[in-house]
Formats: C-alpha cells, sequence, structure tokens
C-alpha cells in the first residue's frame, strides 16, 4: 500500500506502508491494504502510518482530505 | 576634447555600477531557483486536489448552492493588485500598474467613481503607486517577508468571508505569470465568483467510492480549499516572475555598462594620445625655435 502526504509547501511523506490511522470528520478510522475507495475530509488530530518494517511514524495535521484507492492513498492537508 | 580626468571618475563610476549590477543578477538568479521549486512542490497538491474534485463531482450536481459561484453582478468590485516590494526588475511592476490605473479608467471607472472599488495592493510597489493618486487602498506588503501557505491563506480567508458576507460582488487578480526567466505575461484572474468550468474530460472508470461525512460536505470543504490554493498560486507566480525580471533587467544593465565603458576607454585613449601629440609639438616646435 502506498501512501502520499502533502502539504501545499512540501510533499511531507511518501513511501510504502502497512496501516494509516488518520482523524476523520466523523472519527478517527485506519485504512489497512485493501480498503475499499473512500473520500474523507479530515479534522485535527494525528496520522499514525506503520510503516512496512513496523516503524511508527506521527503527524499532526489540520484539516485535510484523504483519498483511497487501489491501494493508493493520497493525504492532503493544510498543515502538518 | 573631454579632459582626461573627467573621463576617468566617469570610468570608475560605470565600473562600480557595472559590478553591483551582476552582483544583483547573481542573486535573482538564486531567489527565482527557490522560488521555482516552490511552483514545482505545489504543483502535485494542485493537480491531485483537482483529480479529487473531479471524482467527486462525477456524480454530485455541483454549483447549486456553492456560496462561491452566487454571480450579483458587477456593482462591488475588489482588485488585488500583485506586484512586488522592491523595483529595478525593468517593467514588472509598472506593466500591472498600467493595467490597473487603465481599469479605473476605463472598464470599471463607474464603480470607481461611486467608490464601490476596492484596492487591495500587495507589493510595495502597487501600493505607493495606488497611493499615489490618493485612492483608498489596503496593503498586504508583509507577506513576501515569510511567502508560504500558512501566512497567505488567512488572506484569501478574509477575501472569500468578505464576498459570502456581500462585501464584494467580484474578485479580480492582477498579477504576473511567470512563463520563464525572461518572460512574463500579465494575468487578469477572475478569482470570484467561480467561473463555471467545461468538464471536458469524463474518466470513465467510475468508481463507487465511500463518502465521509458525505459527498456534499466534501464539496463543499474542498472548493475553498481550491480557492485558496489558486491564489496562492497566483502570488507564487508573481513572486517567480519578479525574480525572473529582475535578472533579465539586471543582465542588459551588466551589458549596457560594458558597452558604456569600452566606448570610454576608447574617447580615453584618444584623448591621452591627442595630449601627448599635443606635448610633442610644443617640445618640438620650441627646440626649432632655438635652432634658429
Amino acid at each position: 500500500m502506498k501512501i502520499e502526504i502533502i502539504t501545499p509547501d512540501k510533499k511531507v511523506y511518501s513511501g510504502k506502508v502497512k496501516s494509516v490511522q488518520v482523524p476523520g470528520t466523523d472519527g478517527s478510522f485506519q485504512v489497512l491494504k485493501n480498503h475499499a475507495p473512500l473520500i474523507s475530509t479530515l479534522g485535527k488530530g494525528k496520522i499514525k502510518v506503520v510503516e512496512e518494517d513496523n516503524n511508527e511514524l506521527f503527524f499532526d495535521v489540520e484539516q485535510g482530505v484523504i483519498e483511497v484507492k487501489n491501494n493508493k492513498l493520497i493525504l492532503l492537508a493544510e498543515k502538518i | 576634447m573631454a579632459n582626461l580626468k573627467e573621463i576617468r571618475s566617469r570610468m570608475t563610476s560605470v565600473k562600480t555600477t557595472r559590478q553591483v549590477t551582476s552582483a544583483m543578477k547573481m542573486v535573482s538568479a538564486a531567489k527565482l531557483r527557490r522560488a521555482q521549486e516552490a511552483i514545482i512542490q505545489i504543483r502535485p497538491y494542485a493537480t491531485k486536489l483537482y483529480e479529487i474534485l473531479g471524482n467527486l463531482s462525477q456524480n454530485v450536481d455541483s454549483g447549486e448552492d456553492n456560496p462561491y459561484s452566487v454571480d450579483r453582478g458587477e456593482n462591488k468590485i475588489l482588485l488585488v493588485v500583485i506586484n512586488s516590494n522592491r523595483g529595478l526588475c525593468g517593467g514588472f511592476n509598472s506593466n500591472v500598474n498600467k493595467v490597473v490605473s487603465n481599469l479605473l479608467a476605463g472598464k470599471f471607472s463607474s464603480q470607481f467613481q461611486s467608490g464601490n472599488l476596492h484596492l487591495l495592493a500587495i507589493g510595495k510597489n502597487a501600493f505607493d503607486f495606488l497611493r499615489r493618486r490618493n485612492y483608498k487602498v489596503t496593503h498586504k506588503n508583509e507577506l513576501y517577508n515569510n511567502l508560504d501557505f500558512d501566512h497567505v491563506s488567512p488572506v484569501a480567508e478574509q477575501i472569500m468571508t468578505d464576498y459570502v458576507s456581500g462585501k464584494y460582488d467580484r474578485v479580480f487578480l492582477i498579477y504576473n505569470q511567470f512563463k520563464n526567466a525572461a518572460t512574463q505575461t500579465l494575468m487578469m484572474e477572475q478569482f470570484l465568483p467561480i467561473l463555471e468550468q467545461e468538464e471536458s474530460k469524463k474518466t470513465n472508470n467510475n468508481i463507487d467510492y465511500i463518502f465521509e461525512p458525505s459527498k456534499e460536505k466534501i464539496v463543499s470543504e474542498l472548493i475553498p480549499k481550491s480557492l485558496k490554493i489558486q491564489f496562492y498560486r497566483a502570488l507564487l507566480d508573481s513572486h517567480a516572475a519578479e525574480h525572473g525580471a529582475r535578472m533579465t533587467a539586471m543582465h542588459q544593465a551588466t551589458d549596457n555598462a560594458t558597452g558604456l565603458l569600452r566606448e570610454l576607454n576608447l574617447v580615453y585613449n584618444k584623448a591621452r594620445q591627442a595630449a601627448i601629440t599635443n606635448e610633442i609639438l610644443e617640445i618640438v616646435s620650441g627646440a626649432e625655435a632655438l635652432k634658429g
């Protein structure tokens, strides 16, 4: 599963991951492999990224949107 | 023929000017590269955002109750005039100023006379130009100190809320678009209300998305986002164009100084030769007189 985290100023993160947990507007949720296509807006909170070697990364986010499609995640955030 | 000392001092002054212009050219070249990188950085964000919006709008009847595309006629207008804080960049600033004064005298003169035209200057040069003509103008010149999305988006947000509340009916951006280092195109872009865009390419791979919280909510959140991006991109464009313009202007100035220096050198040598010839003539004629 591939993810790209992008802000207007720079590309914050891109790489292969096991799972991603994001703060959706309607509550936090986790995306794993083969998730159904999804578009959701994000509220304020923490993004948790688990890389393939179980390395955990955290990003603070304030407003954003995530698209999940064919094991490709695009996360557009206004602030990281 | 001008005297030697005069020419020499002119040559030194031209030389120092050339040093300054060539140094400024180097600085602009470095800054231009950074400004260009910023534009490149924003591109993936913008394209992905439009992609998502495109995926959404395939099954949403967008624009029905979108507060940013309400057309209320052309009564109250805001012109956002974007140029630079510094000079010495050729026609970069004056081109923008010229367009604005043409608009005020022509297309928007009635709104301007009735006081329904507001001006927002981004760039000290535009602000000074408009203030000197006693126009009412506010400015956001400090944006150039820290040109990043965090600082720019509040300005865009302010304009958007003012538009929604009915303070303005139309918002235009006037700025230089960056083509390449040597050329800029002057743009006048309608920022608000959003113009209907022809959805020409419709992808057929209709994917059944899950929407959270709902399609309408997502669209209403993404539209202001894309507006802010548009505003930010205009600023970045102008910023890169400024450095490009300054680089070209300074390059020309350096070339001119070199040409001038060559001419002066020629004049100087001629004057020197004439002086020597004169002196020899005097000595020879003096010796000749003694002989006689």
